[in-house]
Parts: structure tokens; C-alpha cells; sequence
């Protein structure tokens, strides 16, 4: 049996935020993350949003962290060494009745202090957006744009360097309160610790249920996504919103440009039954198709290079209209457990402030003491890709490893895929590469790259060729040897 | 850095690009580089084990290796200069070229240069598949390499969807190594590989072929455990109350090649979007001033016979590029006759023509048809007439046509149509 004094069920991004601010302080953290690398759940497959918090109810938690977080990105951005662009948004009116709920939003935003808000008309929004149709914009500048995997993996890498202990692969089963700790069974083994976080995002009523009776619900709500192209990364400049449906908590299909070049369609929002079916639908991809076709009507037909869909942990019912605001606290029946609820969009914008509110809670708990040897930074290193010629060739001269190109789409050198593999995670599977270095992301999908990262999997990590996955605990690549060579 | 001067530089060393720079060390040109991204040459063809290679070019049926060994000699033999795990970042108008290596970054200046980037397989998303993404899916030269190269079986249980030749040939080969292939579905009423690959590789081994029939959902949520079939209508729209659940743990995809021309776009290259390769000419050179194309970058081919012969052809001109320096280029360059498809034509290659004399042409057909009448008419008159027992897209149509000096002079439209 192992003893931690906190241990967080979930490394997505509530779970890795709570960790790296825990890991500013003398204490013995541990993540349970159940995938094989973070982020393995919805906060990987979401839009990349850093929302300005225009479309939460003020005085809601949802807005709260929203707008507290949104304020903390760019220096967490230079800190941790993840990409971050204020894009901004624009939330397109397509008719005069639209441009009422134009009003409507910035009246909101501005009750939630969101600064900069704008209307403006359709001459203004073609010359902002020649591709977007639409009489009238509600122009949003605090809205930004990151890689959502990206940020997870910063705040989780930080914490790991900071000695935070992340359990990969390792699923908790089960969860009992004792007098003054709770017992962990996990696939792993045992674990007791004095705090339990449970940032298990839509699995989180599995958890809490295992020490108590929750008064809560979850419905699942599934979005899916398309990505295009980096060919047509011209087509927008910012953010595309259409007007949200009011008080569904939906801000609607929307299109959005990603820092590496993509664009992002998406996401539908449908309630679904299991919580893990990340399935695409033929369906969904014609409306989002469809939808994203309403607000740029000249959206090329075979752009789509992948497909994906996130499950958002709802609390609503969907026939209350389906908006529920978060719930941070320290459950009643059970003293030191931590219960993150319902944490859904603007999510991914409020972790940094829900971590340090939990963090707050933690030390009314146990005392927090500041280590003296927190390394706050994270070093994000140039990429192959971005370095000009002059620096391409002074870091092949140091180390050969940077002249070999893994990725011909992408441009991910041999010495970045060893990189990415060397994570201080220990994350190694193809998606923990490819999230790290882009290595699989382009438009041939792994293609050419695949055959290479298995490769030096193999030969410089030692893995066997059977236990190499694309991403999760049995997802293997292989059933071993085609032909086994016996030596004499 | 390093910098060095080239007569030519051929960008891939795949079957197409070590064709053009054998042919074009022979038609005079004083130093060759072939560049390659690849630790080994000949492309695809090293795990293209097994054989009908060079039966059309050679009369003699050997395996890939055997075929590609054959050109690397020759190319050995010809001072061929090669470099190997090189990847070209991009190159110039000027015809200046940033590659890479573990040597460093090389600047290479060239008086021309042959494009032989080859293709890229479509993915899934290509096709639009929805449902999961679970390990297991792949597409099928890359899974031919795995077990063909790296000695790796990716699976056990297999369906395989679409019915181009490599998807064939995988199905053979994966029996062959003891795996289950439950079935080749094709969207479409006929295989899209080569007939003699349909009885050699499915019927011999009573291998299932699901023509008018396509993957509606793929299922699994680590490994893949189970595809859904449906029949489509002549709209190739899934029929709803067709579908069928196959239970597989590995799905291949051979969906069709992709012509690789990142490098030709960056650069501003005119590409046909039919064919996805480079606008040439009768010289095989694109819009850009002495760079040519061949191979499957230029357009996908059936065979690696014609495809080489081809090539060649883009080398010979490459090199004379380099020699002749074809004075008052502009002059040749317009007008031009624009070529075109029409009825039943899918594609025409080269897409212009800017001098007279005898042209080279490939086409495909747009679907398969019995006896028929190819035809090629200018503005004004038939150049030329010609009847077909029968056509089919897989199958690649190759026709010389004389095209006469007033057609070019004044830049008229030529049509290609098959009834």
C-alpha cells in the first residue's frame, strides 16, 4: 500500500490544473488517470477555446472561473510553454432578429465584466471575414484559441517535474472512506490517501458513488468535430459563432481555426446513453457540414481530414433545458472528498481557476506549505517546423537526430519523436507522440510516419512490438511477429 | 549548410524517379541527384513482394524488389548521385532546392528538375467512415509494409474496404500469413483493381467480394471490433435494412492513391484537380519553367511498366532542358492547345500541348463500357477516330495522336470523348 495525502482521480484538464497547483506546495500528490497518456477524455476533444465568458448566466460559477480564468491564460501560456492566440470570436447575426440576441449576449458579457465587446455591422464583418455570411457580428476580442491536449500535457508535465506522481493506465475500482483516509483500489493496486480530488469528468458519479450516495445525475451529451485541411486555414481569421440557442448551455456548431492551421467544425450536442461512446455519426457529420456551410458558403466539400467527438458530463436533465452550473465543493456526507461536478464547457477556460479554489479548499484541510524548489516554467521548445534554415542547420550539426523528417506532413524530425517519447509522464504511445509533436496530425494521417515512430519505439525504447498502442490500454497495433526468427 | 550545383535533381527515388534519372544521365545530363526520404530506394516497390512487375516493359515477370533492384543497378551504374533519407522542405522558381538530412540542410541550385514525389494512400476520413477510432484500421500499403518489411502482422480477423490493387494483393498475402480475410467490400458495381487481381488474389482463395457495397460504421473502442456493411443504391447511398455487422479486428482500406504535391503547390505549379498531379505538357513539364513530372505524382498509374516508360520520357526531356536550353521558350510556351475530356473521359494527360507533331496521350475512361469509339477533335476536324472491344476505368488508356502545327498556332481546344 502506497500513502499519498491527495490523490486525483483524473488527468484531464481539471485534474492536471488541481495537480500542478498542488505540486507549488510540501505535499505528496498522486493522479489516477486510467488512459495511457492526458488528456485521454473531453479535454482533448473539445474546440480549443479560451472563452471570454459572454455566454454564462452572471453570478454562476460557469462564468466566475470563466472570466478568472480567461485572465490567468497568457501568463500561464508563457509559463507553461503551450500555444495561445487571441483570435477573437465573432457571433454571427443571419437576420434582424438575430442581431436582438446580439444585443441580449453583450448585455450579458458585460455584467460579466468581458471587456471589449463590440457590435458591428455587415459591411464590417466582410471586411473582417470575406468568406462569412452574416448581417451583423457581436465581436468578442478576449476570446482565444490554444491546443487543448497541448494545455493539458503542460499542467501535467509541470506537476510530474514538480514531483507530482501520475498513475497511467491505472483505473480506480474502488473508493472507502476509513476514519481518517480514504482507501484506493485501483488496477494497479492500493493507494491511501488523506484528500481524494475527483476530477473524473463524466465518470465522476461512478466515483462519488463508491463512498456515497450522489445527488446528482450525469447525461452524457456527445459532440462530435470535423477537422479540415491546413490547405484552407485562409478561409477565416477568427472565430466563427453562430447565435446560440438560449439557455440550452449550446453555443452551436461553430467553426474555429486552430494555431497549427486546421479548422475545427463542430461540435453537434447530443444526449447520449454510455458515457464512453466516442462514436462519429454519418448523420452528424452532414449537419455539421451543413451548419458550418450557413455561416461560409464556400466551404470546400473534401476537406475533412479526421473525425472525433468528446462526451460532455451534463447535469441538466435534457428536458430542463439542459443548463446546470458547475459544483466545486467538498462533499457533505463525506469529509476530504473534493467533488469537481458538471465541469463542461467554458471548462477548459475555468481550470486554472476552479484548480486554485480547490486548492483553497485543500488547505482548509491540511496546512499548505510553498516548496522552496517549484519550478514554475516549462520550456516549450521551437519546433523543426518553425525554426528558420540558419537554425535548422546548427541543430543537426549538434545532434544528427534533428536532419531526419519522421513526419513528411508535418515536418517532425526523428529528435522530436524521441522527445515526445522521453516525456516526463512516461507516456508512449502513438497519440501521446502525436499530440506532443503533431507526428500522425496531417493530412496523410500516419501514413508514412507510423511505420518510423514504431520503429524507434521499438529500437530505442525497448518496447515489444505487442505492447505498442495507438492510445489507451488495449488499443494494440500488432499482433506480433509476422514470422518468428529463431536463432541457432 | 551545404551547397551544390546540379544539372538535374529528381525529387524521389521511387520506380518514376530512378526511370527519369537513369533516362536522364543517358540523354546527356552531366549530374543527377535523385532525393530520397526513405532509408532505401524504390518506393513502394521493396514490399511489393510479389510479381508481374515489368511484364509489359521487359517481358520478363519479376517481383518488386527484383524490378527495383533492376533500375537501382542502372542507376549505379550511370552515376547516378543519390541521397537517402533527404527530404526536399521545398524548392524555388529559380529551381533552387532545401533539403535535409543528418548530414544538415543542403542548398542544391539545378537547370532542372524531375517531380517523382509518388502518391499518398486516402484515409478513412477520405471517405467519410464514422464510428470509433479504435487501433486496427490501416491503410493497406501501409500494412502491406509491416508485414512485408518489418515483419509485424497488424491482424488477426480482416475486412478490407475498397477493391484497388493493392487492397487485392493484401488480401492474398494476409491468407497467405494465416490471417482470416472475411471479405474486399467495393462501393462500386466493379472491382477497381486490375481483373486479373480479382481471380488471382480473391477468387483463387474464395475470398468474398461485396461489390454495390460499402462500411457504414466502424465499431470497437480500443481495438477494432466490428465493421457494419450496407448495400448501396446506384446513388451510392447506403440502403437502410442492408446492414450487416462483420466481427473483425482489422480493417484494411484501400480507397485509392492521392498524388503527393505539397511541394509542387508551395512552389505555385498549376495542378489538374482531376488528376490531382501537375498541368504538362507534351515535354512532361508542368507550368513551371523547366520542372517536370512523372509517375504517380503525375497521374496514378496501373502498372510500374508504363509508369517507368513514362518517366523516362520526363528525364530525356529534363536532361535536353539542361543541354539545349530551348531558346525563346515563351515563343513554344504560347498558345498552347488546351486538351480536354469530354463525354465518358475522366482525365486526358498531358492537359496542354504547345508544339506539333506526334503526342503521347493517357485517359481513362469515366466507367466501363463494351465496344467503343475514342475520339479526338479539334476545333474544326477529327484527328483522330478509334475503336475499343472495351473500356474500363482500371484500366489505363494509352494513344498517339499527330497534332498538326495550325491547330497549336492557334491555340485551339482539343476534346477527347468516348461513346
Amino acid at each position: 500500500m502506497k500513502n499519498f495525502q491527495a490523490g486525483i482521480i483524473g488527468g484531464g484538464v481539471i485534474g492536471s490544473a488541481v495537480a500542478r497547483e498542488l505540486s507549488r506546495y510540501q505535499l505528496d500528490v498522486v493522479v489516477f488517470e486510467m488512459g495511457s497518456g492526458v488528456p485521454s477524455g473531453a479535454s482533448k476533444a473539445n474546440s480549443g477555446v479560451v472563452h471570454s465568458g459572454i455566454n454564462s448566466s452572471p453570478g454562476s460559477l460557469k462564468a466566475c472561473y470563466c472570466v478568472e480564468g480567461n485572465k490567468m491564460f497568457q501568463s500561464l501560456a508563457d509559463e507553461l510553454g503551450f500555444d495561445l492566440e487571441w483570435v477573437g470570436k465573432l457571433v454571427i447575426a443571419k437576420n434582424e432578429d438575430e442581431i436582438k440576441e446580439l444585443e441580449r449576449l453583450k448585455k450579458v458579457g458585460l455584467q460579466n465584466r468581458v471587456p471589449g465587446l463590440e457590435i458591428i455591422d455587415e459591411s464590417e464583418v466582410n471586411k473582417r471575414e470575406p468568406n462569412v455570411s452574416g448581417v451583423a457580428a457581436l465581436c468578442i476580442p478576449t476570446a482565444g484559441i490554444i491546443p487543448p491536449y497541448q494545455f493539458t500535457i503542460a499542467l501535467a508535465e509541470n506537476a510530474a517535474v514538480n514531483d507530482v506522481k501520475f498513475l497511467l493506465e491505472t483505473k480506480v475500482t474502488d473508493l472507502k472512506k476509513k476514519k481518517n483516509h480514504f482507501l484506493i483500489e485501483t488496477s494497479k493496486g492500493a493507494f491511501q490517501t488523506e484528500i481524494v480530488v475527483n476530477a473524473a469528468g463524466v465518470h465522476c458519479r461512478e466515483i462519488a458513488s463508491m463512498v456515497e450516495e450522489p445527488d446528482f445525475q450525469v447525461y452524457p451529451r456527445r459532440g462530435e468535430y470535423l477537422v479540415l485541411d491546413k490547405n484552407y486555414n485562409s478561409l477565416i481569421n477568427s472565430m466563427i459563432y453562430p447565435v446560440p440557442v438560449e439557455e440550452s448551455g449550446f453555443l452551436g456548431i461553430h467553426i474555429t481555426p486552430t494555431i497549427e492551421g486546421n479548422i475545427l467544425l463542430g461540435p453537434s450536442a447530443e444526449f447520449i446513453d454510455d458515457l464512453d461512446d466516442r462514436r462519429t455519426t454519418k448523420e452528424m457529420m452532414n449537419t455539421l457540414l451543413e451548419e458550418a456551410r450557413d455561416l461560409i458558403p464556400a466551404l470546400p466539400d473534401k476537406a475533412v481530414i479526421n473525425a472525433y467527438s468528446g462526451i460532455r458530463c451534463k447535469l441538466a436533465h435534457p428536458k430542463s433545458g439542459g443548463w446546470a452550473d458547475y459544483r466545486i465543493e467538498e462533499s457533505k456526507n463525506t469529509s476530504g472528498l473534493i467533488n469537481l461536478l458538471g465541469i463542461e464547457s467554458p471548462g477548459l477556460t475555468a481550470a486554472p481557476a476552479i484548480a486554485q479554489e480547490v486548492t483553497k479548499m485543500i488547505s482548509q484541510i491540511v496546512e499548505l506549505k510553498k516548496k522552496n524548489n517549484f519550478k514554475s516554467r516549462r520550456i516549450r521548445k521551437k519546433r523543426f517546423s518553425e525554426m528558420s534554415t540558419g537554425e535548422q542547420s546548427n541543430l543537426i550539426k549538434k545532434d544528427n537526430r534533428w536532419g531526419r523528417i519522421v513526419c513528411r506532413c508535418e515536418h517532425v524530425t526523428e529528435a522530436e519523436i524521441i522527445e515526445s517519447l522521453s516525456n516526463p509522464l512516461g507516456a508512449k504511445t502513438l497519440s501521446s507522440v502525436k499530440y506532443r509533436c503533431r507526428a500522425g496530425m496531417g493530412r496523410c494521417q500516419g501514413g508514412f510516419c507510423t511505420q518510423h515512430i514504431v520503429r524507434i519505439m521499438e529500437e530505442q525504447f525497448n518496447i515489444d512490438v505487442k505492447d505498442i498502442k495507438l492510445k489507451s490500454p488495449s488499443s494494440h497495433l500488432f499482433y506480433g511477429r509476422t514470422r518468428e526468427v529463431k536463432d541457432d | 549548410m551545404t551547397r551544390r550545383d546540379m544539372d538535374v535533381a529528381v525529387i524521389g527515388g521511387g520506380p518514376a524517379g530512378l526511370a527519369a534519372a537513369v533516362s536522364a544521365k543517358e540523354h546527356g545530363a552531366k549530374n543527377v541527384v535523385v532525393l530520397d526520404r526513405n532509408s532505401w530506394l524504390g518506393g513502394i516497390l521493396p514490399q511489393c513482394i510479389h510479381d508481374g512487375f515489368g511484364v509489359e516493359e521487359t517481358g520478363i515477370s519479376m517481383t518488386g524488389p527484383e524490378y527495383a533492384d533492376l533500375y537501382i543497378e542502372m542507376a549505379e551504374k550511370k552515376g547516378v548521385t543519390v541521397m537517402k533519407e533527404t527530404i526536399v522542405l521545398r524548392f524555388d522558381n529559380s529551381r533552387k532546392i532545401i533539403a535535409v538530412n543528418k548530414q544538415g540542410i543542403h542548398i542544391i541550385k539545378t537547370k532542372a528538375i524531375v517531380l517523382a514525389m509518388g502518391c499518398r494512400e486516402k484515409t478513412r476520413w477520405n471517405a467519410m467512415i464514422s464510428g470509433t477510432r479504435p487501433s486496427g484500421i490501416y491503410t493497406a500499403g501501409v500494412a502491406q509494409g509491416f508485414i512485408n518489411l518489418y515483419n509485424t502482422m497488424p491482424g488477426k480477423n480482416i475486412v478490407i474496404l475498397g477493391s484497388g490493387d493493392v487492397g487485392l494483393i493484401m488480401a492474398r498475402r494476409l491468407k497467405f500469413e494465416g490471417a482470416n480475410v472475411l471479405g474486399v467490400v467495393e462501393i462500386f458495381p466493379c472491382a477497381s483493381g486490375l481483373p486479373r487481381n480479382v481471380v488471382q488474389c480473391l477468387d483463387d482463395y474464395g475470398i468474398p467480394l461485396y461489390l454495390n457495397h460499402t462500411i457504414t460504421i466502424i465499431d470497437g473502442k480500443e481495438r477494432l471490433e466490428g465493421v457494419t456493411i450496407a448495400q448501396v443504391g446506384e446513388n451510392l447511398i447506403p440502403i437502410s435494412g442492408t446492414e450487416k455487422r462483420i466481427e473483425c479486428d482489422t480493417l484494411l482500406l484501400s480507397l485509392g492513391l492521392i498524388p503527393e504535391n505539397e511541394l509542387s503547390k508551395d512552389v505555385g505549379i498549376e495542378i489538374d484537380s482531376v488528376t490531382g498531379g501537375p498541368i504538362i505538357n507534351q515535354y512532361l513539364e508542368t507550368t513551371l519553367d523547366g520542372v517536370f513530372a512523372c509517375g504517380n505524382c503525375l497521374q496514378v498509374y496501373d502498372t510500374v511498366d508504363m509508369l517507368s516508360i513514362d518517366a523516362k520520357k520526363a528525364g530525356k526531356y529534363a536532361a535536353e532542358f539542361t543541354t539545349k536550353r530551348k531558346i525563346n521558350k515563351e515563343k513554344v510556351r504560347k498558345p498552347y492547345v488546351q486538351v480536354r475530356g469530354g463525354k465518358g473521359v475522366k482525365y486526358v494527360v498531358p492537359q496542354r500541348v504547345n508544339k506539333e507533331g506526334k503526342v503521347h496521350f493517357t485517359l481513362r475512361a469515366e466507367k466501363p463500357r463494351e465496344i467503343s469509339t475514342i475520339k479526338v477533335v479539334s476545333e474544326k476536324k477529327t484527328l483522330l477516330r478509334k475503336r475499343l472491344p472495351w473500356v474500363n476505368p482500371a484500366n489505363m488508356i494509352t494513344m498517339d495522336v499527330t497534332v498538326p502545327a495550325e491547330i497549336v498556332k492557334q491555340g485551339q481546344t482539343l476534346e477527347v470523348s468516348i461513346g
